[in-house]
């Protein structure tokens, strides 16, 4: 096979490191063991149904959406709890920023209460705290928005289970197979290396990763403390070789 | 000691939890932030093809119906071609976005997309693979949200010719991938995470 000599082309996405990733199947976390697939997951090179995506783009957002303290708050009126900007980029594994994709996350309030009406947990609801918000990444791939501060809460699994504080992340990028949720801790959480679902990571570079530092060099004076939280989806692979000839 | 590779690792996944509605599905949840739910309706106007409904429940081990689940479809048009910014072979249906996204019935857990059947889209080797969607599952107890692909019962002919349905060690979990005509062009895709019908999960 001859390599033709100009720059490589893109080739399909990198495969997913299933070693650094959760297993399916995580005691720990209750409710993992009746719904975790007990077959071997089948691989196969990406196609095109795993290398495109929708588009959502930036038209659809509305003015408040990226600030929880307002979005859903009376007119004149905030959410109540220590006020923060998260801001951060998406970027795949090679380490180029993502630039137009939607970023949603959701949280619960400055008392770790959920706004769902399946959520028990006695802590008060806040009247002008909706608890989600959405935006798209720019062209480097940065996001930011402004909330609380979440609340930890307690939740049913073992007898005495906390959820440290946290904030739900979903992202799409730009290839189905980038597909991803996750959640964000914050720096210094006693509750971190307690909870059962951050016990799901195989490491502690993996809880790491999920962990945002204090950003004083984002901080707003006066008015919010910022925490920093990158995400990284995955890449694609670049290469010299049409090496697809043979089907698998 | 060599050059650092320097690639970085792909964030970790974590559940979604019992709350993705809130985040994803707001409008479902009561929360009116935004003007509706994102992926709630696939088409913008008339589209081109046949129009279908897939209908399915996410089954967990014990059988049990989630509740708490959120699945999404993304799929090409009828002629096979993806509304998306990486199509280079020509233009999708302008009136038909590929995506769906359902939070499932509050009460039974069914999901529900009222989409076109899906043209087919070709192997990197050029063959063409049968029609199918693919499908993405996430939830409470779901440490990483977990790929599917929807074909069709109905498509025999594409199906016995396809790179991944032929290449599968145990042809008797096929069926898990099929989903079936219920008349009225209605089809039927359970999800079983887990037990003797669990559907195949892809690693992709
Ligand atoms: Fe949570």
């Amino acid at each position: 096979m001859s390599i033709p000599n100009k720059p490589p082309a893109i080739g399909g996405f990198i495969p997913r490191d299933r070693s650094w990733q959760p297993d399916a199947l995580t005691p720990g976390y209750k409710t993992s063991v009746k719904r975790s697939p007990q077959a071997a997951l089948l691989s196969f090179p990406t196609t095109l149904s795993e290398e495109t995506s929708p588009i959502l783009g930036h038209q659809m957002l509305g003015e408040l959406d990226n600030d929880l303290i307002h979005n859903f708050a009376q007119p004149g009126e905030s959410a109540i709890g220590p006020r923060i900007v998260v801001h951060g980029r998406v970027l795949d594994e090679n380490g180029r920023g993502i630039p137009n994709t939607l970023v949603e996350f959701w949280q619960a309030n400055a008392g770790g209460r959920y706004r769902h009406k399946k959520e028990t947990y006695l802590a008060a609801l806040d009247p002008n705290f909706g608890g989600c918000g959405r935006t798209i990444t720019g062209e480097d791939g940065s996001y930011e928005f402004r909330t609380i501060m979440p609340g930890p809460y307690p939740w049913p699994n073992g007898m005495n289970d906390w959820r440290p504080a946290h904030i739900h992340f979903s992202i799409f990028g730009h290839g189905f197979a980038q597909r991803l949720i996750t959640q964000m801790y914050f720096q210094g959480d006693p509750l971190i290396p307690l909870c059962p679902i951050v016990g799901v990571l195989k490491s502690q570079e993996a809880i790491d990763a999920l962990t945002a530092p204090l950003d004083m060099n984002r901080t707003v004076p006066m008015d919010s403390l910022a925490y920093k939280f990158d995400m990284v989806l995955r890449g694609r692979r670049q290469t010299y070789f049409e090496n697809r000839k043979e089907g698998m | 000691m060599t050059q650092p590779l320097k690639y970085l690792k792909e964030s970790p996944s974590q559940t979604a939890g019992p709350y993705v509605h809130i985040g994803c599905t707001p409008n479902f949840t009561g929360i009116e932030i935004y003007g509706g739910d994102l992926g709630t309706s696939m088409k913008r106007g008339p589209v081109k093809g046949q129009e279908i409904t897939i209908k399915g429940t996410v089954f967990d081990g014990m059988g049990a119906a989630l509740k708490d689940a959120m699945v999404e479809i993304w799929q090409p048009d009828a002629a096979g071609l993806f509304p998306s910014a990486n199509e280079t072979r020509g233009q999708a249906d302008p009136n038909f976005t590929g995506w769906g996204r359902s939070p499932g019935d509050m009460d039974t857990g069914e999901f529900i997309f009222e989409t076109v059947k899906p043209g087919a889209v070709p192997w990197p080797d050029g063959r063409m693979q049968a029609p199918h969607i693919t499908a993405w599952v996430v939830a409470r107890g779901i440490n990483i949200g977990l790929h599917t692909r929807i074909y069709f019962e109905d498509e025999a002919e594409a199906n016995a010719a396809d790179p991944i349905l032929t290449r599968l060690e145990h042809q008797s979990r096929v069926p898990t991938l099929l989903a079936k005509s219920e008349g009225d062009n209605v089809y039927r895709f359970d999800v079983w995470l887990q037990g003797p019908n669990e559907t195949i999960f892809f690693d992709i």
